[in-house]
């Protein structure tokens, strides 16, 4: 029976503008709630079902501050088995390790998960996390284990010994097969995530979280500030109303080449 | 933005209306039925729905509640909504986990029955029958109150604009910031709004409104004004898809429940259940901590839930309804803002310094269009339909105006939203704030506490506990009787007959009035003429201009152009700006508020000439010192302002002393007493029981906007020659019959039917007719105890009411409805003549 795990993050759930600190290096979240990478909650509900339908186990792994739990527990109350929580000191609020770090991290507490349990057949990433959007930690990770990778997935289906995966192309979709252990980073589409129940969320409040601690090696990413991008200007022109407004609908139409 | 748009926006208007939300959208509806033109609304949001408050509702109204001016409120929306076509009946059930629950259910039944709301008590299996998924073994029973509904208020709002835009009157603007308020100098040293300034320009106003919700201390700082209310969360999940709900079709096909020992609700919302609660703890944010719209995932009055603080009501939930909450998942949750008060009740009328600038704040979906109708009707007509009393945003003191009031009393109330709270019950927060001089001398005699205005006024003393048992008085065997009350007041009462008593009256509003247009003024606000002799004194009502009661108060005419008034310490702030806000322009008047400046101490008892002539060498005899009257006096060095009058019904003075002195004079009094055996007497006798036996009807209780002078039984023989706020609608009520007389009722029998020991009501409670029907006068009021307390003196439990004049006679057996249940009354008096010493020979001899 399949062993899955998921690897999700901690992240803020911006409204329409994303606001910075004065200083520019970092998100104003004093408004803010937080979430898990959409992404990553479609890579949650896939194990779920996978699970559903083969057996196994589904875990979900995260490397953030001890907030974090936050979303670990989520996983849990919607039907994940295990939570582990990769912790270090200098996680801490909204600090962010860079892609390299973090896949190390992930690569290393991974091994010792399946050197003490038995290896992950499928290891499920979000395609990019919703805040840095860095779309590197999943390849870092499969390729430290030495496991193939595909991104962009929103499908799959899960064999004995191997797992076919789709990903849309401008054309259709394009088929991927992948032997056993196999990485996958997926994307929003792949499914619509289930909320938690309520027993599940109570459930969850309870469910045990494993942690380890991990150093952090260097990366060669370094964040020096962030800036918004121009706000766009919506332009509303008012083009009547009622029936009136159609010749001038019409001709609108017309001049954006639609007709 | 178009440039277009911008040229349409106005400069001025004769009336600016700041948000459109529910409240904003029924306000410009309102002004505009009314006559009002001009009217320009703004919000900083879009329409349909800005993002506050409004947006978030749960919409359900539960009609009944214990406070009359609240449930009309209720009722008249709920009236509007349906007249809108927007009220969808589906009924609601509050339920009971525990005995005291039901015991409180029962006293909703006399809720619902004072305000003409269906409603019963419903069995568990009754329950199980109309909510068919609910676990009734953990139920004791229920309150049914089948016309609960559910209201669409975003519609209504719409509903409001369109008729207001229909008339010609408004033009409303969305997605317009305000930044600021302008205001000048405006009369007496009060300021007044002029203008608003938004991010489209400045506009010029006559008048503006501020109908913001949990935005308003914003917008009051900006007019350097304060609006006590302070954001608040209230969680909510929405809980789905349910397949026994979606089987219904509609978007309520069961009755709303209100888990109330748990205070939380499920409310169905077509396929799904939303599940509130108001059980966690107080949550409360800044005004201008909300974020923007722009900064906000759904809404800026829908937070980021904190799921930690709704966990334990999951639990309950679950426990409710096991079979349909087991299985459906958490869709929806938020931490929605709500606007609290420090006391509950909405914030509507006048700006008390800002003139001009009105507010309808803090205002719920349940009471919105009924709040709309009274502030359009207040600023029309000087005086809204349903009388405002508990809403009236004059009603705070200074040291309550600020944040930390306002949180400490919000984090209690918000505790008790769905709590069971004892009509005498006492604040525990914001105690010790204002206290009188000799506060210490009353707490080493135990002084038991209770609020007035604020401050701490002993309502009992436990060193009188001894007296209990030398007047033989009864205890009360139901604890909810007995709550907030003790025997040693009914002793007090009787030791202060039997002798002398000394009473703590520090919390008395006392302003002063000088100036060459005094006599001309307060004869403009007053039904009874303030022209006397100088040293006398004059008792009247003030009204409003329908001529209901706007006050009740004592002036003393202490120099030619000088007066001295004294209010009661609940109404003082409205009172003050009452006064204010009608003093002439001409600056020929001029008022200072003294509360602060004298402390008040009550000397009353057969004794109390005695143990005067022992204080002070000046004459206090019946013919040196007549009913009425008041004089300047000194105790040994100290001078004090002595006033002959009593509320408790015996001879004596009320002193007024500068509070640097007050302590002083407090012993000086406790030890000239002392040979006669005084004892201090706690506000337990000077508000109720002495009061009750005299038939001395107070402000907010027997007296209030609804009732005229005449149904008070206050009116005189002649009417002053002067004009006075309310004297046409006065003289109306005099030529016609009353349609309701004030009367004393006695309780004939306390014994309890259904729990087999006696019963004491706590007042609220309906009048009927000895078969349970309850009573209504010709213009729709009905009878309900206004007052409800022990005559010690005159030996029987004695109630207020107003009567319709057919039953309004001596003699007539009726009932009072207590906790469900119904006791014997009789008519005792009819009109103002006390049940008591009828001939006033105790205190005017």
């Amino acid at each position: 029976m399949p062993r899955i795990l998921v690897c999700v993050k901690r992240v803020p759930a911006p409204g329409a503008r994303i606001t910075l600190t004065a200083d520019h290096t970092a998100i104003d979240v004093k408004n803010l709630g937080f979430t898990t990478s959409p992404h990553e909650e479609c890579a949650v509900e896939e194990a779920i079902r996978l699970v559903e339908l083969h057996g196994g186990s589904a875990t979900v792994l995260t490397l953030g501050p001890a907030e974090a739990e936050e979303q670990l527990r989520y996983a849990v109350s919607v039907g994940v088995t295990t939570a582990v929580h990769v912790t270090h000191p200098s996680l801490v609020g909204e600090s962010d390790w860079d892609p390299q770090a973090t896949a190390a991290a992930l690569a290393e507490v991974i091994a010792g998960i399946e050197a003490a349990d038995g290896p992950f057949d499928l290891i499920l990433f979000g395609n990019e996390s919703a805040d840095a959007g860095g779309f590197q930690v999943g390849v870092r990770v499969a390729r430290k284990l030495g496991r193939p990778i595909v991104n962009g997935i929103k499908s799959i289906t899960l064999g004995e010994t191997a797992v076919t995966a789709q990903r849309e192309s401008t054309s259709g979709f394009e088929v991927y097969n992948l032997p056993l252990p196999a990485v996958l980073g997926v994307k929003e589409g792949l499914n619509l995530p289930r909320y938690p129940t309520l027993p599940g969320r109570l459930k969850s409040k309870k469910a045990p979280v494993a942690t380890s601690t991990v150093e952090p090696v260097a990366g060669g990413l370094v964040t020096e500030n962030f800036d918004n991008a121009a706000e766009l200007v919506v332009q509303t022109t008012m083009l009547g109303t009622g029936e009136a407004a159609a010749p001038a609908i019409v001709d609108l139409i017309e001049r954006l080449g639609l007709l | 933005m178009s440039t277009a748009a911008n040229n349409d926006f106005p400069t001025s208007a004769k009336v600016v209306v700041i948000g459109a939300g529910v409240v904003g959208n029924g306000v410009v509806g309102h002004l505009a039925e009314l006559g009002w033109r001009d009217i320009v609304q703004i919000d900083k949001g879009p329409l349909p729905n800005p993002g506050g408050s409004t947006g978030h509702a749960s919409n359900f109204i539960f009609p009944v509640d214990h406070n009359r001016e609240m449930a009309a409120l209720n009722l008249d929306s709920q009236r509007q909504y349906t007249e809108m076509g927007v009220n969808t009946e589906c009924g609601g059930i509050e339920i009971a986990r525990t005995e005291e629950r039901m015991e409180e259910l029962r006293r909703r039944m006399v809720s619902a029955k004072n305000w003409g709301i269906p409603a019963r008590l419903v069995t568990p299996a009754e329950i199980k029958e109309m909510v068919p998924f609910i676990n009734e073994e953990i139920l004791h029973g229920g309150f049914y109150s089948p016309t609960v509904s559910v209201v669409d208020s975003l519609r209504a709002g719409t509903i409001f604009r369109e008729r207001a835009q229909a008339l010609g009157a408004l033009q409303t603007f969305a997605n317009v910031e305000v930044e600021d308020l302008i205001v000048e100098d405006g009369r007496n040293g009060a300021k007044r709004i002029v203008a608003v300034v938004t991010d489209r320009g400045r506009i010029d106003a006559e008048y503006v409104v501020i109908c913001v919700g949990v935005w308003a201390p914003k917008l009051a700082a900006m007019a350097g004004t304060y609006i006590p209310l302070t954001p608040a969360v209230h969680q909510m999940i929405d809980v789905g898809p349910i397949p026994v709900l979606e089987e219904t079709g509609k978007e309520l096909g069961f009755p709303i429940i209100r888990d109330m020992d748990t205070f939380c609700y499920e409310r169905q919302s077509a396929g799904s259940m939303e599940v509130g609660s108001y059980a966690h703890r107080p949550i409360f944010m800044k005004a201008e901590e909300i974020p923007s719209i722009k900064d906000s995932r759904l809404s800026p009055t829908e937070l980021p839930i904190t799921m930690d603080d709704f966990d334990p009501q999951l639990e309950q939930a679950l426990e409710l309804m096991p079979d349909i909450l087991g299985t459906a998942e958490i869709k929806y949750a938020i931490n929605g803002l709500l606007s609290l008060t420090p006391d509950a009740f909405p914030l509507i009328g006048p700006m008390p310094d800002v003139e001009n600038l009105w507010s309808c704040c803090a205002v719920w979906i349940k009471e919105a269009p009924g709040a709309a109708r009274m502030l359009a009707e207040w600023m029309t007509h000087g005086q809204p339909e349903i009388d405002p009393h508990h809403s009236d945003i004059t009603r705070f003191y200074e040291y309550a105006r600020n944040d930390s009031h306002v949180r400490a009393r919000c984090a209690e109330h918000f505790q008790k939203t769905y709590g069971i709270v004892h009509p005498r019950e006492q604040w525990a927060s914001e105690r010790g704030v204002r206290t009188a001089p000799y506060h210490d001398r009353t707490e080493a005699l135990g002084a038991v506490y209770f609020l007035a205005g604020g401050m701490e006024r002993p309502h009992w003393y436990e060193s009188n506990a001894g007296l209990v048992e030398k007047f033989g008085v009864e205890g009360r065997e139901h604890e909810w009787d007995a709550r907030w009350w003790s025997p040693i007041i009914n002793a007090e009462h009787l030791a202060m007959k039997d002798s002398v008593g000394m009473v703590d009256l520090a919390p008395f509003v006392v302003f002063e009035f000088d100036g060459p247009g005094t006599k001309d003024f307060l004869q403009s606000m007053t039904v009874n003429s303030v022209d006397v002799a100088v040293g006398k004194s004059i008792y009247t009502p003030l009204l409003d201009v329908n001529g209901g009661f706007r006050s009740d108060l004592t002036m003393l005419r202490i120099a030619e152009n000088t007066y001295r008034v004294m209010t009661g310490a609940f109404d003082g702030p409205r009172d003050k700006y009452w006064f204010t806000s009608h003093l002439p322009a001409d600056g020929s008047v001029h008022f200072q508020d003294l509360t602060s400046s004298y402390a008040v101490i009550g000397l009353w008892g057969p004794n109390a000439r005695n143990v005067m002539q022992k204080l002070t060498e000046s004459d206090v005899s019946h013919q040196g010192f007549p009913y009425g009257t008041t004089q300047e006096v000194l105790f040994g060095s100290i001078p004090v302002r002595l006033f002959r009058i009593s509320y408790v019904g015996e001879l004596g003075w009320e002193i007024y002393v500068q509070t640097e002195h007050a302590r002083a004079v407090w012993d000086k009094v406790a030890a000239a007493g002392q040979e006669y055996g005084i004892v201090p007497v706690g506000a337990g006798v000077y508000g109720t029981t002495g009061r009750l036996e005299k038939g001395y009807r107070l402000m907010g209780s027997e007296l209030d906007g609804e009732y005229t002078v005449v149904e008070a039984g206050l009116a005189r023989p002649k009417v002053k020659s002067a004009d006075f706020i309310g004297k046409a609608a006065y003289l109306e009520h005099r030529e016609e019959d009353p349609a309701a007389i004030l009367c004393t009722l006695t309780v004939e029998d306390h014994m309890s039917a259904r729990d087999g020991i006696k019963r004491y009501m706590v007042g609220d409670e309906t009048i009927t007719t000895p078969d349970g029907e309850r009573i209504v006068d010709r213009k729709g009021r009905v009878s309900v105890v206004t007052t409800a307390g022990s005559g010690p003196s005159y030996g029987k439990f004695l109630l207020l009411s107003y009567l319709p004049p057919a039953l309004a006679v001596e003699g007539t057996d009726l009932c009072v409805y207590y906790m469900d249940e119904l006791y014997p009354v009789k008519v005792a008096v009819v009109g103002s003549t006390p049940i008591f010493d009828p001939t006033d020979a105790r205190m005017k001899s």
